[in-house]
């Protein structure tokens, strides 16, 4: 079972293949839980604390502003831990304010440079590329071994 | 800035979205209290929400797919349900999240047809999709378009 990076980190679709194919998928929602679930100070509404953006500093130097590093520290340790990866090039629903769009390039280019399995795709615009997608995804999934 | 008490701490969180011309939200919500314990089932337009201890939850949604695999989509959800923080009773408009929900919910029935059809095609007949890495070419189509909208 291989721990597998989804992009977009929300993205249901791919959640819901990577686990189907008996692997792990690594999305924000594992990373928000982690710090919804630990007591600390109340920071609403994603208890991010002005700790975050400190160590956002491992992977985005200190002139990147605030928001990027904050947000890298939700999807950095992930990004390290990350065996394999799945990125959808057109996921326009991952646009959002600059700090999104920022990390969301800085999340590309970290998983372009590592060393691990990456599958691109875009997103099916019908019934056959939908066939096409699944199965480029289970291939990809299928060869990385591990539990089916 | 005060304390902060983590509820439902050490428990994880799931959505079940159906997109099925069969099951419906209310089904599932039935199926999932019959077969659920010590579990919380929350029933919402495009789906469930459960939370529980990971291999309760786990096996809930395992036995849930199988009423409608292909049209059964399952991912995990960082907030427990109805948290004031997220709930869209408490803050008003759509869920922050749903609006990328339902953006993939245009996709997912050709997903559904993918995953309907590999169980009768053969897997390695499949061609590959289109690589977005690839270098594209500007078809003539393509330029022919671009020329009109220029004209026009």
């Amino acid at each position: 079972m291989a721990k597998v990076f989804i992009y977009p980190a929300t993205s249901l679709i791919l959640s819901d293949l990577v686990s189907r194919y008996g692997h792990t998928p690594l999305s924000s929602a594992v990373a928000v839980r982690e710090r919804i679930q630990t007591a600390g100070l109340e920071s609403p509404p994603l208890q991010i604390t002005p700790e975050e953006p400190k160590k956002g500093l491992r992977w985005a130097a200190v002139e990147v502003p605030a928001g990027v590093r904050g947000r890298m520290a939700l999807y950095g340790p992930q990004i390290e831990a990350a065996e394999a990866a799945i990125i959808i090039n057109d996921a326009d629903l991952s646009f959002g304010c600059m700090g999104c769009a920022r990390t969301n390039e800085l999340v590309k280019y970290l998983l372009r440079q590592k060393d691990i399995p990456k599958l691109d795709l875009y997103y099916p615009k019908s019934e056959e590329e939908g066939v096409r997608f699944v199965a480029a995804i289970k291939r990809f999934l299928d060869g990385l071994g591990g539990k089916q | 800035m005060t304390d902060y008490t983590p509820v439902h701490a050490g428990t994880v969180t799931k959505y079940v979205v159906v997109e099925s011309f069969d099951i419906t939200p209310a089904d599932l919500g039935i199926r999932a209290y019959e077969i659920s314990k010590d579990t919380m089932v929350k029933e919402t337009c495009f789906g469930l929400v459960i939370n529980g201890k990971e291999e309760e939850v786990n096996r809930v949604v395992a036995e849930l797919r199988k009423i409608d695999p292909d049209h059964i989509f399952v991912k995990d959800r960082g907030f427990p349900p109805g948290d004031p923080r997220r709930c869209r009773a408490n803050i008003g408009g759509a869920r922050p999240g749903y609006h990328g929900m339902e953006n993939e919910m245009t996709v997912i029935p050709y997903v559904s047809h993918g995953l309907e059809a590999l169980k009768t095609r053969d897997i390695a007949s499949v061609p590959p999709p289109e690589n977005p890495l690839d270098h594209r070419e500007l078809g003539i189509a393509r330029l022919k378009k671009l020329i009109e909208a220029q004209e026009s």
